[in-house]
């Protein structure tokens, strides 16, 4: 019985977890929006990383571009920001952190779909002025001012004195990157008051309409193959993807991560069913002797198989109902955790996963429930009555 | 007719192609009412010869006839319906059911005898009464002393009514009271008509029957009635 258990609870926990884990992953890679479409300097194939992905600096997309490209390339373009990366110890009078910080335009709110806790975002305006101003993500605020309201406080980075004006609401990880781990100051500023540059390492661009996506991607290879003068696209010094792509990537490891829980499960069913197994063969050697009273008072073969039959039908039976029982119970419990955790975690219990650890535990239960039955109830009634 | 009639009956068991006889060509007959005891040494075959006689074994040659029905013809169904209707066991060992009540363990039978339940029930406490355990039906069978169970044994033997009742080695494993009291029984059971066969070697049991058959090698050394017959008196208490 406890075989039985194990083995249908062990089959819904990890096709459940298996289930929810690439709800999980799916739905960040979609909370970064399907509308999406990054620019990224430097040339690539469809299939490799762009240099720049790969930590060469790669200098030819500007700021300027991107701008030009919302304003005039595309008819599909709605929005778009530049981005711009640095690290650095971030000072708050005797509190420091190592963070990251990030020069973005203005319209990254609308571009990432980013919203603010606390004060407000910065705008044009004061990208144009280049102010040093700087919005916090969550963790960072956390860290550095603790309980406190950073608005309105000075902290330094790179030595220079910026403004906080506000703090961004917890978005959570996404991809490899911790959102909230970060700080965001105008592009502007980060480029030249912080970094020194006049290039930008990423951009992306928002869409009208995640079906006109495509369309979107081939004006604006047209448009920078125009404004840096490259005559064929194999001269291409830059590259665009559509997120479609990157969920095309993370699909594919999803699908490994099915198969693993699939052997897993597959692990667990064999498990179960040699726990089944091995009850039903000790069961069957205990009751030799019961087997060999009950003929020898007039049970025929088939009164004993019958026997065994329906005991154990009972026992899978019962098994499989506190198995799947149990099985719902802790993949909720694993769900509730995970979720408590912040994770995006759905609590998916499939109906196949429950037919096949119900099918599987008790056919195998049935099976070696019965072979040895049959092979008991064959016996002489005397060598079975004699049993030891 | 004879209940039973055995013609030329020979039993040999093959193991690995070595053949080892054990029964070497029978004759004999037991009639209705009889009280038999079969016995000879350890070896002798007489155990062997209690299987066959009450179909949980077959033979290799010869003839039994049981009740006008030549047996060695019959498929292992039809051999379970014999064991069924026409004859109880009372083992030494007493194999009884455990974790099984009392009732439970004398209405086996008449499960596979198609009885109903409520049939099954009384015939059941009826069997028990006349073996005077009408007091412990639902006790389980594991609560019992050894000559309990022994009589638990006997009114499982009896409760459908068969032709015959085997007994092997039935006080082997009690004392002598308690054997007294089960010898007591059999002999109650056959002053009421019931034929019983009984196994044993041991001298003293045996001559509680009427009729003794001395096996020896597997053969029979003699078969004559018992003079002297002991009389299991003054164990008439049976609920002490």
């Amino acid at each position: 019985m406890l075989g039985v258990i194990i083995g249908v609870m062990s089959v819904i926990i990890v096709l459940s977890a298996g289930a929810g884990a690439q709800g999980m992953i799916l739905n960040q890679v979609k909370s970064l929006g399907s509308d999406l479409i990054g620019v990224l300097p430097g040339a690539s194939d469809e299939k490799g990383p762009p240099a720049s992905a790969m930590g060469i600096v790669v200098t030819t997309l500007k700021d300027s571009d991107i701008r030009e490209l919302i304003r005039s390339g595309s008819a599909h373009v709605v929005a778009g920001t530049g981005y711009v990366k640095g690290t650095d110890t971030i000072v708050w009078g005797d509190n420091q952190t190592d963070t990251s910080f990030t020069g973005v335009n203005a319209s990254i709110v609308e571009v990432e779909n980013a919203k603010v806790e606390n004060g407000r975002f910065f705008t044009e305006e004061e990208e144009r002025s280049m102010a040093r101003v700087a919005v916090l993500g969550s963790t960072v605020a956390k860290e550095l001012f603790g309980e406190e309201d950073p608005v309105g406080a000075q902290i330094k980075i790179k030595k220079s004195s910026f403004n906080v004006i506000g703090v961004m609401k917890t978005r959570g990880v996404s991809g490899f990157q911790n959102q909230d781990d970060q700080i965001f100051v105008p592009l502007n500023t980060a480029q030249k008051l912080l970094l020194g540059i006049d290039y930008i390492s990423f951009a992306r661009l928002k869409v009208d309409n995640p079906d006109n996506v495509d369309a979107a991607m081939e004006d604006a290879r047209i448009f920078l193959r125009e404004r840096h003068k490259i005559d064929r696209p194999e001269e291409d010094d830059f590259s665009v993807r559509s997120m479609a792509q990157g969920l095309e990537a993370i699909t594919q490891i999803t699908n490994a991560l099915k198969l693993f829980l699939a052997a897993v499960a597959a692990i667990a069913l064999v498990v179960g069913g040699v726990g089944i197994m091995n009850i039903m063969l000790a069961a069957v050697q205990e009751r030799t002797r019961e087997i060999g009273l009950r003929k020898a008072v007039g049970a025929t073969n088939r009164n004993i198989i019958e026997q065994f039959l329906v005991e154990t039908v009972m026992i899978t039976f019962i098994g499989g109902v506190i198995g799947i029982i149990s099985g719902i119970f802790i993949s909720y419990i694993i769900s509730l955790v995970v979720r408590s955790l912040g994770y995006d975690w759905d609590f998916i219990i499939s109906i196949p996963s429950i037919v096949l650890g119900c099918v599987v535990s008790v056919g195998i239960g049935m099976l070696f429930g019965i072979v040895p039955a049959r092979k008991a109830a064959k016996l002489n009634p005397i060598e079975a009555l004699r049993y030891e | 007719m004879s209940l039973i009639q055995i013609q030329n009956l020979k039993k040999q068991y093959e193991n690995e192609g070595v053949v080892t006889p054990v029964l070497a060509g029978l004759n004999f007959q037991i009639e209705r009412g009889e009280f038999v005891a079969i016995m000879g040494p350890s070896g002798s075959g007489k155990s062997t010869l209690m299987h066959i006689l009450g179909f949980l074994d077959k033979l290799s040659s010869g003839k039994y006839i049981f009740d006008g029905r030549d047996v060695s013809s019959l498929t292992d169904d039809e051999l379970a319906q014999m064991r069924s209707k026409s004859v109880g066991f009372v083992f030494q060992a007493f194999n009884l059911l455990p974790r099984t009540t009392v009732l439970e363990n004398v209405m086996l039978p008449l499960v596979y005898a198609k009885y109903s339940e409520s049939e099954r029930k009384q015939k059941a406490t009826a069997a028990l009464e006349s073996v005077g355990l009408a007091h412990r039906l639902e006790y389980f069978t594991n609560q019992l002393s050894g000559g309990e169970k022994q009589r638990v044994a006997i009114a499982r033997a009896l409760v459908n009514e068969p032709s015959v009742i085997f007994a092997d080695e039935p006080t082997g494993n009690l004392d002598s009271k308690s054997g007294l009291q089960v010898m007591k029984i059999l002999q109650d059971l056959n002053d009421k008509g019931n034929t019983i066969i009984l196994v044993t070697h041991e001298q003293y049991t045996a001559a509680h029957a009427k009729r003794a058959i001395k096996l020896k090698d597997g053969e029979i050394v003699e078969d004559a009635l018992i003079t002297n017959r002991q009389i299991a008196a003054g164990a008439t208490d049976l609920k002490k």
